[in-house]
């Protein structure tokens, strides 16, 4: 049988030898805990707490903003501090309530359910809902949305998001490894949602110990099948997701339910898992600290609302000086230049870099070698959607179909004339996106 | 912590190839070629490759010192168009000609243009075809150990019988680096291995003028014929090294299917009925004219925008 994939793509370095044979290390936060308001897609949170107020861990401390948007919950017990605008990672200042950690870790207490299957379907959306789940790969787009389709009938595929594609995470990787009755587990809740709908663990096949592991966890459920899937990037990216795992495609007008599939990433899975079965809101994620200046690359069960610099400290410092630090992979990361920023729902990774591979080099003259189109997953010419960009030429670039860019990166890192293609066509799709608002 | 870090929007990692490595490739795969037309032709085929690499490259200088832009010599590309400018002219031509080619091939054909990456056609064969027209005698006499005489291709053109293991070793008379077939093979392999080019446009350009000839060549199946066709003239070099030329050909999948084969077919039409027994490099320049051309018809369909995986 070929191997499940997708045309196009690329294979960087991974870099996930560094941290990958690390178990798991919980760790407790120091100094005070920040947390954002608007950590997901939607609407941001409101704050139901006031500075003064005494929470606990698993406190709700900002309610969903509306349907599409997340409550947030308190990651320790301690005192609110304020309600201020803070630096998050992607280097704006937002609004986020600052507790200060009293070190007790006092909790409220969870509604555990023996039986998942005596809940309704409502009453399980509602659970993921009251977490504050959202998409833990990245994206942030609230969990419960994603699981309430206009019609749930036509789900055929629940993908669960295992390729972890981006070089040098391992937090997925980890946590499959780990944990992996609770990645089913959740998957199995997720199922009693959609009559029609089969599970499918999609891993790529750089994982082969998980793909065992999970092949075993999963033998006893007729509706879970592990599917291998080819080692490239982005093989993790929704749309390339779902064509490798069942053929079928969307592009960026469609949802994943148009094709009768919903991706979630393992992360989240196993927070759907928590959430239902042990009443437990999101509170906690993996990180994976690593990098070429960590000394002790690690991966990390973190409170969030931790700052990164607690993070850095507890991976032994850095060995050199970094050059670059950036939230998330080197694919789809934000470089932030300041430490002082809190962990989110969708941290994933914090990467210290001791070459900065992009200031590195001077741009020059396209030379048309066609890398860009060979690397293009969405089957673009990323090179000329890029000199449209430069030009600001709307039209041809919507022409030219560059709204379809899933902004994986691949054209940039390919180039040998190292252009910056992706943040070209980057910055032009924000700015047609604000313009469609405009309107 | 606040020792501002360098910050900027993903990707954070490159690959390693870059142009310079890129180009530097293409002058590696060509010396094959360059040191066999070395040993076949002398000093004289020396001086001339000398010559022109020297004249593209301070050519390349001196017009963007003199235009206040980047010096970009560093990246190989006036190397590239200085080396295949020389394996296309004959090794008795005067060095003053090279001159004048290599600074045609690189002032009007690539810097006005805009440079690197801008140029319509490949400079090197513009320049030979400017040559070819400026100084037609010089151009088209060919000697083989100092007896001036026809090339084998122009021997078949006129009907007669060629010695094609002659031919693909390179015991003819002809271009510097033309000549041997074997030697232009292993830098073309040598460039497939390092992924700089691929099959396509080399592929179905020799296959459709095989097709071509064929049908059309008087001859049918005829292997040595075919052989001759094959190894005899420019067509190696050029469907190797110049019509692969990146700036120059489609940057579309299928266009470059496209342009191979309309490669094919010019390249069969100028020496099957055409004055002259060669016709690579018109072929290749005018199928430069059409790679805009080739491009917006082949434009490939965005992913999920067809459907269905069949």
């Amino acid at each position: 049988m070929a191997r499940l994939t997708f045309k196009g793509g690329i294979h960087p370095y991974d870099g996930k030898d560094l941290s990958k044979d690390k178990a798991i290390v919980s760790v407790l936060p120091k100094g005070e805990l920040v947390f954002p308001l608007s950590q997901h897609i939607g609407a941001p949170a409101k704050p139901v707490v006031a500075k003064g107020d005494p929470v606990l861990r698993g406190q709700l401390i900002a309610e969903a903003g509306g349907f599409v948007s997340a409550p947030v919950h308190s990651s320790v017990s301690g005192t609110v501090k304020g309600i201020e605008p803070r630096l998050t990672v992607t280097g704006t200042l937002m609004d986020a309530i600052i507790i200060e950690n009293d070190g007790k870790y006092e909790e409220v207490p969870y509604e555990a359910v023996d039986d998942v299957s005596a809940l309704t379907k409502e009453e399980i959306i509602k659970r993921i809902q009251n977490a504050g789940i959202v998409g833990m790969g990245g994206a942030g787009f609230p969990t419960h949305v994603k699981l309430s389709p206009k019609e749930p009938e036509k789900i055929e595929y629940i993908i669960a998001n295992c390729a972890e594609c981006e070089p040098y995470l391992t937090s997925d990787y980890r946590r499959m490894l780990e944990e992996p009755e609770k990645l089913v587990g959740g998957l199995k809740v997720i199922l009693s949602l959609f009559d029609n709908a089969k599970g499918i663990l999609a891993v790529e096949d750089n994982k082969p110990d998980c793909i065992t592991l999970l092949k075993q966890v999963a033998k006893d459920e007729p509706r879970i099948e592990v599917k291998a899937l080819k080692t490239k990037y982005p093989q993790g990216a929704e749309r390339m997701l779902i064509y490798a795992a069942t053929d079928r495609m969307i592009n960026s007008s469609m949802l994943p339910a148009d094709a009768g599939c919903i991706v979630n990433n393992v992360d989240t899975i196993v927070a759907v898992y928590k959430a239902v079965v042990e009443g437990k809101p999101l509170m906690e994620r993996i990180v994976t600290v690593t990098g070429d200046a960590i000394k002790d690359p690690r991966n990390f069960c973190v409170h969030t609302g931790t700052i990164y610099a607690e993070l850095i400290d507890e991976a032994g410092g850095f060995k050199q000086e970094p050059a670059k630090i950036v939230s998330g992979g080197p694919m789809m990361g934000f470089g932030i230049y300041d430490l002082n920023v809190p962990t989110t729902k969708t941290s994933s990774a914090l990467l210290c870099m001791t070459k900065d591979e992009i200031a590195m080099y001077e741009p020059s003259n396209c030379i048309n070698c066609g890398r860009c189109v060979e690397g293009c997953p969405e089957h673009l010419i990323p090179s000329r959607l890029a000199d449209y960009a430069e030009h600001y030429d709307e039209a041809a670039f919507q022409k030219w179909d560059g709204m379809e860019c899933c902004e994986c990166g691949c054209c940039s890192f390919v180039c040998p004339a190292k252009r910056c293609l992706t943040q070209s066509i980057k910055s032009m799709r924000k700015m047609i996106l604000a313009n469609r608002k405009k309107k | 912590m606040s020792d501002l870090k360098s910050v900027s929007s993903s990707p954070h990692i490159r690959d390693k190839a870059t142009t310079s490595f890129i180009m530097l490739m293409v002058v590696i795969a060509l010396l094959p070629a360059t040191v066999f037309g070395v040993i076949q032709f002398k000093l004289p085929a020396l001086s001339l490759i000398l010559v022109s690499v020297a004249t593209c490259v301070l050519t390349e200088y001196l017009y963007e010192k003199l235009m206040h832009r980047k010096i970009t010599i560093g990246d190989f590309s006036a190397v590239v168009t200085g080396l295949l400018l020389a394996l296309n002219l004959p090794p008795t031509l005067p060095w003053w000609i090279a001159v004048i080619g290599s600074v045609f091939a690189i002032l009007v054909v690539k810097q006005l243009f805009g440079g690197l990456g801008q140029n319509f056609m490949n400079p090197a064969l513009g320049a030979r075809c400017f040559l070819l027209i400026s100084f037609t005698a010089r151009m088209t006499s060919f000697a083989y150990d100092g007896v001036t005489g026809p090339t084998p291709l122009a021997v078949l053109k006129s009907g007669g019988g060629v010695n094609t293991l002659d031919m693909v070793i390179g015991r003819i008379p002809g271009t510097i680096g033309e000549t041997s077939v074997i030697a232009i093979m292993i830098g073309a392999i040598f460039l497939i291995l390092m992924g700089i080019i691929d099959l396509r446009i080399p592929g179905t350009y020799l296959v459709t003028f095989v097709v071509f000839l064929i049908i059309f060549g008087g001859h049918g199946f005829d292997m040595n014929y075919i052989t001759a066709q094959l190894a005899g003239g420019g067509l190696m070099l050029g469907a190797w090294f110049m019509a692969t030329d990146y700036v120059t050909s489609p940057i579309t999948k299928t266009g470059q299917i496209v342009y191979g084969i309309l490669l094919g077919v010019l390249t069969g039409v100028f020496r099957l009925f055409g004055p002259s027994a060669e016709g690579v490099s018109y072929a290749i320049i005018i199928s430069n004219l059409l790679v805009p051309l080739i491009e917006r018809i082949t434009l490939p369909k965005a992913f999920g925008k067809g459907g269905k995986r069949a």
